[in-house]
């Protein structure tokens, strides 16, 4: 009997399994994950659940009862050290082999960590599990001064929900603005505004030096920010160890073909540590987001199942922070021209991103129709003309479906 | 505990009771009612928990937000006078006894 074996479950290994469950797989599913608890979603950690509007029971995948009527082996707290691709077996931290006929490498990411001369500051902490999260969560009952270093989504995400608490928020962003590596100029200024008007203090272009064990936070100007609670967010790094080990090409993440396998075939690897040709991007990258996780999750599970379907979806992303719920379709990195759909200062909009005529990417601002629609047009290749773009008493579910 | 009766494009129904406070999406998710993907996990972002509700309850529903309104606009299926996405139906006991259809497509 066929057997896969998933390492990591987060959203692409949980998607991996009940893909192949639903699929008609008949064989054996093992899930394995390095947390204790059952799976559950990381996205609303720096959002929902540390607001205190989603649970512990709320963000969870599945219910116990799921794994036992789907018959997937879910291992908990069961961490992998080893992988022999001759003879198809991982072995556990533990010394348990566990064979496969098919692996799954949904390995996920590892934050970044500030370093100063070589050495990681104490006092700095990370949000990526649930554990993480409990823990921000009681240390920022009493924190009176929150620093955030990182002026990226989950630095910002955090910095919105600390602000919301009452905390006094410092925000230290190292390039010259907010979430500068994916998103332009306009948007930018539409968070940066808003989170120094909800109160928070945010440090362009500024760069922390060190960290005192009094929580000082040391600028490179010389000036020391008190804190009681650092949280960092500064970009993360593919977990590719096992793989490298393992002998797997690995190369910024773990290098994947159009069907999700490695350089080793009955290998795959999903999610954000799979290093991949986007035909969006039209380049090699890596995607940390869920849509990405799921839908190679689901081309991994169909070529399992005999099916070649090449990973071809459009990437999407999204923030919140306060009342800005941004949504990103498509990639918009290279875009040679942008036309805005709306009115900046009403909050409400959506920016249309071309490279050489053609659309490549949507950004929307509180204009959740506008994205869903933005999915469809790049989905569909459709490149509207700029003119109608702009014109607002054109709707753009037309666009979609006169096509 | 309030319940729910979900019924899947083939017929299939699943009878469900859900803690008061959790969304008509988390109770299909978590107890595999097949046709609700919530691709976002509840965060109002995909148009994918879109749900078709027994009419009976609808003026029991709690009202729609603009953000809802304007997701459902996008999605898949045909939106109809009782589509709701379901991320947004929390249960109460008001609730008890609702029926809700999973669309064609999500």
């Amino acid at each position: 009997m066929k057997k896969v074996v998933v390492i990591g479950a987060g959203h692409g290994g949980v998607q991996v399994a009940a893909s192949l469950r639903d699929e008609g797989f008949e064989g054996e599913i093992v899930l394995i994950s390095e947390e204790k608890e059952l799976p559950y979603q990381k996205p609303p950690l720096s959002k929902g659940f540390l607001q205190g509007k989603q649970t512990e029971v709320s963000i969870l995948f599945r219910s116990e009862q799921y794994y036992v009527s789907n018959a997937i082996d879910l291992r908990l707290g069961v961490t992998i050290a080893s992988i022999n691709p001759k003879e198809n077996y991982i072995s556990t931290v533990n010394g348990e082999k566990i064979d496969f006929t098919y692996l799954i490498l949904a390995t996920g990411a590892a934050n970044r960590k500030l370093r100063f001369d070589g050495k990681e500051p104490k006092n700095v902490y990370y949000l990526r599990t649930l554990s993480d999260a409990k823990w921000i969560g009681q240390q920022l009952e009493s924190a009176n001064n929150v620093v955030i270093v990182g002026g990226g989504f989950i630095g910002l995400e955090l910095a919105a929900l600390a602000v919301e608490k009452g905390k006094k928020v410092t925000v230290i962003e190292a390039q010259s603005r907010l979430m500068e590596r994916v998103l332009p100029e306009v948007i930018s200024k539409v968070f940066y505004e808003t989170h120094i008007q909800k109160g928070a203090k945010v440090y362009l272009g500024a760069c922390v030096n060190g960290i005192q064990d009094n929580g000082d936070v040391v600028l490179s100007t010389g000036e020391a920010l008190p804190s009681d609670l650092i949280l960092a967010g500064i970009g993360v790094i593919p977990e590719t160890q096992l793989a490298k080990e393992a002998g797997i090409i690995c190369e910024n993440g773990i290098v994947v073909n159009e069907l999700q396998q490695t350089s080793i075939p009955n290998i795959y690897a999903i999610g954000d540590v799979a290093n991949h040709y986007n035909p969006f991007a039209k380049k090699n990258l890596r995607l940390e987001s869920v849509q990405n996780a799921v839908d190679q999750a689901k081309t991994a599970a169909a070529h399992i199942l005999g099916k070649a379907v090449p990973y071809n979806a459009v990437p999407w992303f999204w923030t919140f922070q306060y009342h800005l719920k941004l949504q990103m379709a498509g990639i918009s990195l290279g875009y040679d021209d942008y036309v805005v759909r709306g009115d900046t200062a009403s909050g409400k909009f959506s920016i249309y991103y071309y490279k050489e005529g053609k659309l490549i990417g949507v950004d929307s601002l509180n204009k959740p129709a506008d994205h869903l629609n933005a999915r469809k047009l790049l989905e569909l290749g459709i490149h509207p003309a700029k003119e109608e773009i702009r014109d607002l008493s054109l709707s753009l579910k037309e666009l979609v479906s006169v096509s | 505990m309030p319940s729910i009766t979900y019924i899947e494009t083939n017929g299939t129904s699943h009878n469900i009771e859900l803690p008061l406070g959790a969304t008509i999406m988390e109770g299909a998710i978590q107890n595999d009612v097949k046709g609700i993907v919530a691709e976002c996990g509840g965060s109002c972002m995909c148009a994918t928990c879109h749900i078709y509700v027994d009419e009976k309850f609808l003026d029991k529903l709690p009202t729609m937000e603009e953000e809802e309104q304007e997701m459902l606009e996008g999605a898949t299926a045909e939106v109809k006078s009782n589509s709701r996405l379901s991320c947004q139906v929390r249960m109460s006991n008001e609730l008890d006894g609702i029926m809700v259809r999973v669309p064609e497509e999500q």
